[in-house]
């Protein structure tokens, strides 16, 4: 079964400067359960199309669906509830919540679904086991190290056992071994949790992990799984 | 967690931000509130004061000035007691009540006091409240009221209750709140003053002004004591509006021409305008507050939410909706509000509490109603502050943000 479908997505950027065309044409189906990686060159749209996918910026054209349910022309207030529900975020620069402890950015999403509190804590204290950080729990992001920020990044990720990840360049600033350990984590969620992952890439080692391999060119999709389309 | 608690924590990081965007909201509210507290306290003062006078024209002294008047000093001028026969002899119309007074600073052990004589009757008469404190109602009041606004104001009840000092006996007295306190007498007690004994025949409420300090005895008894026969410091006159409009100064005037007649409007006119002037101010006030403080405001708010326009991204990201992204910011506009209000209204009434007694002499206490209105404005400008940055906050597109990192 799909997860994702688009058909013929674009997305035109309105810029002083003049119209950027970011990304154009883009139809694809996600199969429940891939570990979708994303490459091309800078500019080529790759964040552009994620962010679309997750409902986080509209499309201009085309359309996109979650689970065969039409997701283009829906309220706002849907894509957050779709969002709440159903995705997590890992992005490069780790977007934890500067202020909040690891254990309260991991219970962020548990209150937007209106979670207990008994439970919230219940829950992000296992899954931050799970990623190792049980010993972390009180410590603000900047008391924390690159690697272990992004694992907080990945447990509130996983928190609300979502069907589906975007991660975008999830170790881009890490270093090569930690990427590899967050890599195979990934890989572990995907495989064991058969959590969807769809994954942003600069690095042909993190691309290696993809069962589903896109690339992009200048907003359009180049190859899947090396098969050139255009 | 929940949204409230995540306000809670990150106002909570950002005290030292958030109170420097207070600021203008407290030190404008602060003002308001000072100004605003002494200029009640200051408008009460006016008003026990005519009520204390009980009249509206003041007969005094050519050379005496209007403080001498409420407490005399040992050798302030006095007018002979024949000046009242002179005014009841004459034709002229429109004096209600007379009512002649001699005021002198006294010491008894070594505190000081004055003592005022006062004939019970006239004086009864024309005093219409010991016990009222209010304001407003009262200036009006002093201009003679008609017998039936006299009953709708109660009048005729305080009077009934000073029964006592109708019949204020040569051997009696009177004593104002602080005297009693100062020299721990009660009703009954005897008090003597320098070989005159006299039995104090009631104690006066608490008004907050020189009364307190006053002992009332019978002018005799006064004239006796302080040695000066058939001799008084001013007559207090009730004189009917009407008559006062039609000239009744200038009759008086040249039937005792070697005093000074004034009117109570007068004596209060430059009270009247100093408080006129502090509402004034207050109003001014309160509209520079209303846009400094709302732009000040709006200004934490505003770099708030450029500063953290990732926070609400990754909010947005984790699927918050734009509402709860404005009760958010709302929430916290009226937290800033509340603490706002709250700093202000203390700020105000310390500095009024201080500065009241120096600049317009009188006593002031902190009034309740104002931290309502304080809470209520500086929220209320909080609040307007933070529309327009909420507005694009929940508005904007925060994902083009995320990928700037
Ligand atoms: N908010 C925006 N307004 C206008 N143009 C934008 C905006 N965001 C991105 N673009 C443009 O769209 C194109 C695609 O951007 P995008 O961020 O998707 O690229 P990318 O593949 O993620 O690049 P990188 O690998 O450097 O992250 C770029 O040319 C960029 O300049
Ligand atoms: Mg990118």
């Amino acid at each position: 079964m799909d997860i994702i479908n688009t058909n013929n997505l674009g997305k035109t950027y309105l810029h002083k400067d003049g119209k950027v065309d970011a990304i154009k044409n883009i139809t694809i189906a996600v199969e429940k359960g891939s570990f979708v990686t994303i490459t091309g060159p800078s500019g080529s749209g790759k964040t552009t199309l994620l962010l679309t996918l997750a409902g986080l910026i509209r499309p201009t054209s085309g359309a996109f669906s979650f689970l065969e349910k039409e997701l283009t022309h829906v309220h706002d207030c849907e894509l957050a509830q779709f969002r709440r529900k159903n995705v997590g975020f890992i992005m490069q620069s780790f977007a934890l919540i500067p202020y909040l402890t690891t254990i309260q950015n991991v219970m962020m999403p548990l209150a937007l679904n209106k979670i207990s509190k008994q439970k919230q804590k219940e829950i992000a204290t296992s899954v931050l086991e799970t990623v190792g950080l049980e010993n972390r729990l009180n410590h603000l992001p900047r008391e924390l190290s690159a690697g272990q920020q992004q694992r907080v990044a990945i447990a509130r990720a996983m928190v609300n056992s979502p069907s589906l990840i975007f991660a975008d360049e999830p170790t881009g600033n890490l270093d090569p071994m930690l990427a590899v350990e967050i890599l195979d984590f990934l890989k572990e969620i995907n495989e064991k949790n058969k959590i969807t992952v769809i994954m942003v890439t600069h690095s042909p080692v993190a691309a290696a992990y993809g069962n589903v391999k896109i690339h992009l060119d200048k907003g359009e999709i180049k190859s899947i799984n090396e098969k050139i389309i255009k | 967690m929940n949204l409230f608690k995540l306000v809670w924590i990150e106002l909570w990081n950002k005290k030292t931000q958030l109170i420097s965007s207070l600021m203008a909201i407290v030190i404008g509210i602060g003002v308001i509130v000072g100004i605003r507290t002494i200029n009640v306290y200051s408008e009460k003062a006016v008003a026990v004061k005519l009520d204390n006078l009980g009249a509206n024209i003041l007969v005094l002294p050519q050379a005496t000035s209007i403080d001498d008047y409420s407490t005399s000093d040992i050798d302030a001028p006095t007018i002979p007691m024949e000046y009242v026969e002179k005014i009841l002899t004459s034709e002229i119309k429109g004096v209600d009540n007379l009512s002649p007074k001699l005021t002198r600073r006294i010491t008894i052990g070594n505190k000081k006091f004055v003592l005022t004589g006062i004939q019970p009757k006239n004086e009864i008469a024309s005093k219409p409240l010991w016990q009222n404190t209010g304001f407003g109602k009262e200036i009006q009041a002093s201009c003679a009221p008609s017998t039936a606004e006299n009953k709708s104001h109660g009048y005729e009840d305080e009077k009934l209750k000073r029964k006592g000092v109708d019949s204020l006996d040569y051997t009696e007295c009177l004593l104002g709140a602080q005297v009693a306190k100062a020299l721990n007498l009660k009703v009954k007690d005897k008090l003597k003053i320098q070989d005159k004994e006299l039995t104090v025949a009631k104690l006066l409420v608490e008004t907050g002004t020189v009364d307190d300090d006053r002992i009332f005895v019978n002018l005799k008894a006064a004239q006796e004591i302080l040695g000066i026969k058939d001799q008084i410091s001013a007559i207090e006159i009730m004189g009917c509006c009407n008559a006062i409009s039609d000239g009744l100064l200038s009759k008086l005037r040249n039937i005792l021409p070697d005093t000074r007649i004034t009117t109570i409007g007068q004596i209060v006119s430059t009270q009247i305008e100093t408080n006129k002037t502090m509402k004034k101010t207050s109003v001014i006030f309160l509209i520079i507050i209303l846009f400094v403080g709302s732009i000040s405001i709006g200004n934490y708010m505003w770099a708030n939410v450029n500063e953290r326009r990732k926070e609400i991204g990754i909010l947005r990201m984790i699927g918050t909706y734009k509402t709860e992204i404005y009760k958010i910011l709302l929430v916290k506009a009226s937290i800033l509000g509340l603490i706002g209000g709250i700093l202000g209204y203390s700020l105000g009434t310390i500095a009024a509490y201080y500065m009241g007694p120096a600049f317009a002499q009188i006593q002031v206490s902190a009034i309740p109603i104002f931290l309502l209105w304080s809470v209520l404005i500086s929220i209320g400008i909080s609040i307007t502050g933070s529309l327009i940055p909420a507005y694009f906050a929940a508005k904007f597109d925060a994902f083009s943000n995320m990928q700037e990192e």
